[in-house]
């Protein structure tokens, strides 16, 4: 081994802290980028469960005549039914939002990933740093929700519930990663995002046993819920605040569902990044 | 003798079909400027990108600070100021915190961000900017706040890709001085770039890239010298209305550019020839050097210096 | 002479606006419609249908019938299909008025280049509204195809529901550019989505009014979706009563006032 030239040991040691939280830093950036908008997330945070609970909690509620779903101890207030749903729903819409336009945004609008790439800050950094920023929004707007779910009443085992928001975060991410991984590797926005946000994000959220149970669905068309990381956890949810419905899947499956999503979400879209930064 | 920063051996770049890069070989001794002069396509920008550590080469050996880009990359990059061809400045940040930011990205603490964003701000003549938003500041401004932002780790080498392109004479100027005064601080310059004026004002050494290849190398004047006479007549075959008839009158509009890249190969360009009229006469290069705010060369019909 | 000089006289200020060529906003919107994405295009239209689907059906059998404030039952899925109908109207106009011009205006740069030619803005305003009722009637007939086959329509005075969602929508187009007209960054923008929902969630769209205390239910009956659902409710259900009128009525005025206003911000805008 011959002698390390200094300029070359000065490299190594400056870069020792860029690979070990290059991730944060990105995220320090994207949290920082989001102040500019931060009293609409804020507002929209707190108005849009107070809105959809009011109207669909209780509005919607008083024309329902006969119980929609039930739990351990019989038939549940409907309120208690959609309010996780509602809630996951949240996270899932901050996810179409954060993981659409602002990727579009960093690769090409605005081209700042490009810039971040210049620097020690690695792609699959970049692509983390990214995906933890808007977990931190991810998680604010769930935990906003759920105070305000427990404000209305709308849960039936509040602490049990206070893991509602963790359960929003990991919808958000098992429909935002895949999502991620998509968005990154356009180069033009042809309209797709809207696609996305009509053809897919709206029919989950409508046919995922968001307002009515699952079951009550046409059987031909279940098999949107079981693919929905809607479904599995707004039930999640709903197991968390009053107990599973018989004959439901297990907590387990649905767990493991959401975590597959978002586990291969999270690979793919490290790779996207990846490839698109390093050409 | 102190080793190069920058060591290419057949450096080559192929995407599928395409060859890019088609092993080129040089070496940047620390503290020069060195510059790529080409056409768009020459592969100027890929070099950049492979010595940037943002791009892996298909063939030949390459090492920044004694270091492989491809498995050293991070290591590469703390030690590199990049101001790409592209502005990439955050618009949604104001003009100071895209500085800071950007050097959180590099893990320096936030406060040595700050002193240095300020002083930096000072550098690019930008401190009264400092809380403007990025969209507000003008061309020759925003490149000026991307050099801040590639000096905001303090760099070995700074990469400049066409660091000029698009901006008005007068930005130009305003640009080239405070690139001139890092030259004399010692900082090692990587620049490319169209117009051999720049690459004068800037280079210490530079090579001619088209097709990938290396077409020459030398100091500026050297290949000026070497490749071109100082003035260079511009033939233009048009419309009859378009062709000079009065030859030696006063009007002779189109027939005759001043060309200051005296080594310019374009098609329509032809060495200095007796058969048409005159070519104006610029100021001679060689006066320029040095002397960035100091050099005029005026394009319009009545020429001559 | 004197005519037309007082002609000018008068009309001077509209003139420097409106070159009557507004068509020509219409056909290049069409031209740009024909070489985007079709599947865009296309899933305006689908997103209505979703949600009677799965609310008019899905929910609508734990729900049973409604009962009209005249007394008459209807199943849940005939009242908000027109709610639904009406909503969209309201969607598509403000996107259209909004976000789509808000973008063209501040990143496509592409009023510079129309009112660098003869056009004036107005030209522009108009075209572009009249160009997003020209999709929003597309839509309009289509849903209404839609609710006719599932048996929703349950008067003859259904089909006059396609003019009253243009009314609809033209009301809220004129109203939101005149808004877009001071929208300077998107941050701006989002506050449009957070006014939309409440009024979406609270318009007798999903429900009537009556659940709510008597001053909200003012408050709602104020606001323009509220008269908008009612309008196309009254003609899908043949429940029409003197109230509709006045719904009509609310919508003339809404467009008259967003165009003056439009007008106005459109001349600070490009011409002082």
């Amino acid at each position: 081994m011959t002698t390390v030239e200094p300029m070359t040991a000065s490299a190594l040691q400056a870069a020792e802290r860029p690979q070990r939280f290059g991730a944060l830093y990105i995220a320090e950036h994207q949290l920082r980028a989001m102040r500019a908008y931060g009293w609409t997330i804020v507002v929209s945070s707190v108005g849009s469960p107070l809105v959809y609970l009011l109207g669909i909690g209780l509005g919607l509620a008083a024309f329902i005549d006969q119980p929609v779903a039930s739990g351990p101890a019989g038939p549940v207030d409907y309120v208690w039914f959609v309010a996780p749903a509602l809630l996951v729903a949240a996270a899932v819409g901050v996810a179409t939002e954060e993981f659409t336009y602002v990727v579009m945004a960093g690769f090409r609008w605005r081209r700042i990933f490009w810039g971040m790439n210049a620097s020690p800050v690695s792609p699959e950094q970049i692509c983390s740093g990214l995906v933890l920023s808007v977990a931190a929004r991810m998680l604010f707007t769930t935990a906003v929700y759920y105070a305000l779910v427990v404000a209305f009443g709308a849960v039936g085992n509040p602490w049990a519930g206070l893991a509602m928001p963790f359960v929003g975060l990991l919808a958000g991410l098992a429909f935002g990663l895949p999502l991620l991984a998509y968005s990154a590797t356009l180069t033009e926005d042809g309209g797709q995002f809207a696609v996305v946000q009509r053809f897919i994000f709206t029919p989950l959220f409508l046919f995922s046993g968001t307002f009515y149970p699952l079951d009550s669905v046409p059987v031909g068309l279940q098999w949107i819920g079981w693919i929905s990381p809607l479904w599995h956890a707004s039930e999640l949810g709903r197991q968390l605040s009053y107990g599973s419905t018989p004959g439901g899947w297990p907590w387990v499956a649905h767990l493991a569902v959401l975590l597959v999503m978002a586990g291969v979400g999270w690979v793919l879209a490290r790779r996207t990044f990846v490839r698109r930064l390093r050409g | 003798m102190s080793a190069p920063v920058i060591a290419a051996e057949g450096l080559t770049k192929t995407y599928g079909s395409l060859t890019a890069v088609a092993g080129i070989d040089f070496e940047v001794p620390p503290g020069e400027s060195f510059g790529l002069l080409g056409p768009n396509g020459a592969g100027k920008s890929t070099t950049m990108r492979m010595v940037g550590a943002v791009s892996s080469r298909s063939a030949g050996t390459l090492r920044v600070l004694g270091l492989d880009p491809d498995t050293h990359g991070p290591a590469i990059r703390s030690q590199l100021g990049v101001v790409p061809q592209e502005d990439n400045l955050d618009t949604e940040l104001r003009v100071r915190d895209n500085l800071i930011v950007y050097g959180r990205y590099f893990g320096i603490p936030r406060r040595t961000c700050a002193t240095r964003a300020d002083e930096l701000l000072e550098f690019a003549q930008l401190a009264d900017k400092a809380r403007s938003k990025v969209d507000d500041l003008s061309g020759g401004m925003k490149r000026r706040l991307t050099i801040a932002r590639a000096l905001i780790n303090e760099p070995r080498i700074l990469m400049l890709d066409e660091p000029t392109t698009g901006l008005d004479p007068q930005a130009r100027h305003v640009l080239w001085d405070r690139l001139f005064r890092l030259k004399e601080r010692g900082t090692t310059l990587v620049l490319t770039t169209h117009y051999m004026d720049e690459a004068e004002q800037l280079c210490d050494r530079l090579v001619v890239v088209d097709h990938g290849k290396i077409m020459a190398e030398g100091s500026p004047s050297a290949l000026i010298r070497q490749y071109s006479s100082r003035e260079v007549v511009e033939l233009r075959f048009g419309s009859e209305r378009n062709a000079p008839r009065r030859r030696g009158s006063r009007e002779r509009r189109s027939a005759s550019r001043c060309c200051p890249t005296g080594c310019c190969s374009t098609r329509t360009t032809a060495r200095r020839s007796s058969s048409t009229s005159p070519p104006r006469v610029c100021t001679p290069p060689r006066a320029w050097c040095g002397a960035p705010r100091s050099r005029t060369c005026s394009f319009g019909s009545r020429g001559g210096a | 002479m004197s005519a037309s000089t007082d002609v000018d006289a008068r009309s001077g200020g509209a003139r420097a606006l409106y070159s009557g060529n507004a068509r020509v906003v219409v056909a290049r919107g069409l031209l740009a419609t024909k070489s985007t994405n079709w599947v865009v295009v296309v899933s305006g239209f689908f997103e209505p249908v979703f949600y009677l689907l799965a609310m008019g059906w899905g929910l609508g059998s734990f729900i049973g019938d409604v009962t009209l404030p005249s007394g008459t039952e209807i199943s849940y899925a005939a009242y908000i299909a027109p709610g639904l109908l009406a909503v969209s109207a309201m969607n598509g106009a403000v996107y259209d008025s909004t976000w789509n011009v808000f973008f063209k205006m501040h990143f496509g740069k592409l009023y510079d280049a129309m009112l660098s030619t003869s056009m004036g803005p107005l030209d522009v305003a108009l075209g572009e509204i009249l160009y997003a009722l020209l999709r929003g009637g597309v839509y309009a007939f289509g849903f209404l195809t839609v609710m006719q086959v599932l048996g929703l329509n349950l008067a003859w005075t259904a089909f006059l529901a396609v003019p009253a969602v243009l009314l609809v929508a033209f009301g809220f187009a004129s109203i939101g550019m005149a808004i877009t007209s001071y929208m300077k960054t998107f941050q701006h923008m989002d506050w449009i989505n957070i006014v939309l929902l409440p009024m979406f969630l609270f318009s007798a769209t999903f429900y009537p009014l009556t659940v709510y205390p008597t001053p909200i239910q003012w408050l709602i009956q104020a606001l323009p979706l509220w008269h908008g659902t009612e309008l196309v409710r009254g003609l899908t259900t043949g429940e029409l009563s003197s109230a509709s009128g006045l719904h009509v009525a609310y919508f003339v005025a809404m467009i008259a006032i967003g165009l003056t206003f439009t007008t106005k911000r459109l001349r600070a805008l490009f011409l002082d």
